[in-house]
């Protein structure tokens, strides 16, 4: 398995790196970790002529916290959110993320920025990102804007990002300390695709939901921010009747496809037992 | 032949300095088997899955069927090739998947020995479980794990200078 011929871009800053995209059009592609584009490439379902590589972009890596959002940039690989501290006190429900994608190797490789703009369904970040509503930056010829990741994806593996775009970094609000989180993620082995997956991230007060967000990965063509069940979750006490019927809300939007995962029936009722599985996780690790 | 122009790599492999021209699309498994003769990283799936193909690049556990050699230019990799003592002895990992039937066909080992090398550098005292998960990127359909898991732990201990105790089933 060869990937077609490319020629090759090594820039040094966002702005080379711009231009060289802008001078190609839809002929080039941003290479990030690599490991969803070089299998298509293996694959020839993607033959781009020119591959810019980010890797050599220092500006586009690491963790850092400005007032109550923290940014991650593009390049930061799973394995580096997996060891930041950082993550880890305040918004650790991205290192529990980061351990349940691929496999050791691959997380050395794959980054933050690849996994959410790459609009593969089955990637895990993206229903993450909109669990936490990230805005995504995309840098392009005539500078920055930002897009939410609950706006960003329109179907399997097209995005509101532009051809001659990149995506640079991802900032995160971080939720009041004492926030309950968890991601729970059915899958068939290590390195699988999730056959569902939920995010949960709420905050309690006096044995009350007072916030709680719930977004769900690959049970449709893109992640899914399931709104209408984080409503009914808030203000309950987390009875059994309300987690019932946030589920059955939650399993109302999917539309997954049925596959070596299971038929599709099976998978919208694992991403209903995948939330409740992360609604109880989550309430136990709240405080208040 | 090609009309894209090939393109110069220069990186450390096993401690010596390599220098060659390469087309972009060469993968870096690829670039070691058969531009530098090191046919110790095997091609199993091609894929990433199995992990046959790791090495370290960058202290990093990296596979190599899904990384270009371009994108390895100015690395430092270490391979299967460059695990033995200088002297020529076994290094300890080596030493443990000898001793404690790590191994059967051996078609995974140069993956399994190069991922366990850089997993123990670091977390050099790894529990069962981390040691599982540290190798859950490299599949072995002989053994049935059971070993390899021994050995990684026969070499975390002779490391540390502890006593090597369980025995191979």
């Amino acid at each position: 398995m060869i990937p077609g011929e490319f020629t090759y871009h090594r820039p040094s800053s966002v702005a080379e790196a711009v231009a060289i995209l802008v001078s190609h059009g839809d002929e080039a592609r941003p290479l990030s970790g690599g490991h969803s584009l070089i299998p298509m490439m293996k694959l020839r379902m993607a033959a781009p002529e020119h591959l810019v590589d980010l890797g050599g972009i220092a500006d586009l890596k690491g963790v850092a916290e400005d007032g109550d959002t923290i940014t991650v940039g593009a390049m930061t690989t799973q394995s580096d959110l997996i060891a930041s501290e950082l993550l880890a006190a305040k918004l650790p429900i991205v290192r529990e993320t980061s351990e349940l994608i691929a496999d050791p190797q691959i997380r050395y490789l794959g980054t933050l920025g690849g996994n959410v703009a790459n609009g593969d369904p089955g990637n895990d970040m993206p229903a993450l990102m909109q669990c936490l509503n990230a805005d995504y930056v995309l840098t392009g010829p005539d500078g920055d804007r930002r897009v939410p990741a609950r706006d960003f994806y329109e179907a399997a593996y097209f995005t509101a990002l532009a051809p001659e775009e990149i995506l640079t970094s991802i900032r995160i609000p971080v939720p009041p300390s004492g926030h309950g989180y968890a991601y729970e993620k059915l899958k068939r082995k290590v390195g699988d695709y999730a056959t569902a997956a939920a995010a949960v991230v709420l905050t309690m007060s006096g044995g009350a939901v007072s916030t709680c967000s719930v977004a769900l990965t690959n049970v449709a063509d893109t992640p899914l921010f399931a709104k209408e069940a984080g409503e009914i979750l808030t203000g309950s006490s987390l009875d059994s009747d309300t987690i019932k019927r946030a589920v059955a809300a939650a399993e109302a939007i999917t539309e997954p496809a049925s596959d070596g995962r299971g038929p599709a029936e099976y998978r919208t009722k694992m991403a209903g037992v995948m939330l409740e599985r992360a609604l109880a996780r989550a309430a136990e690790r709240a405080q208040g | 032949m090609s009309d894209i122009e090939q393109v110069p790599v220069s990186l450390t492999v096993n401690g010596k300095k390599v220098q060659r021209f390469v087309e972009p699309r060469t993968l870096l498994i690829h670039f070691l088997r058969e531009d530098l003769n090191l046919t110790g990283p095997h091609i199993g799936c091609e894929t990433s899955h199995c992990g046959a193909c790791t090495v370290e690049m960058n202290g990093m556990s990296v596979k190599t069927c899904t990384v270009f050699a371009v994108q390895a230019n100015g690395a430092e990799l270490t391979t299967i090739e460059g695990m033995a003592n200088p002297d020529g002895t076994l290094s300890a990992l080596q030493e443990g998947f000898r001793q404690m039937h790590g191994l059967q066909c051996g078609f995974c080992t140069p993956g399994m020995i190069m991922r366990a090398h850089t997993l123990l550098k670091e977390n050099p005292n790894p529990t069962e479980d981390e040691i599982r998960m540290g190798i859950s990127g490299n599949l072995c359909r002989c053994t049935g794990y059971q070993n390899i898991v021994k050995a990684i732990q026969y070499a975390a201990a002779k490391l540390n200078g502890t006593d090597i105790q369980e025995a191979a089933e």
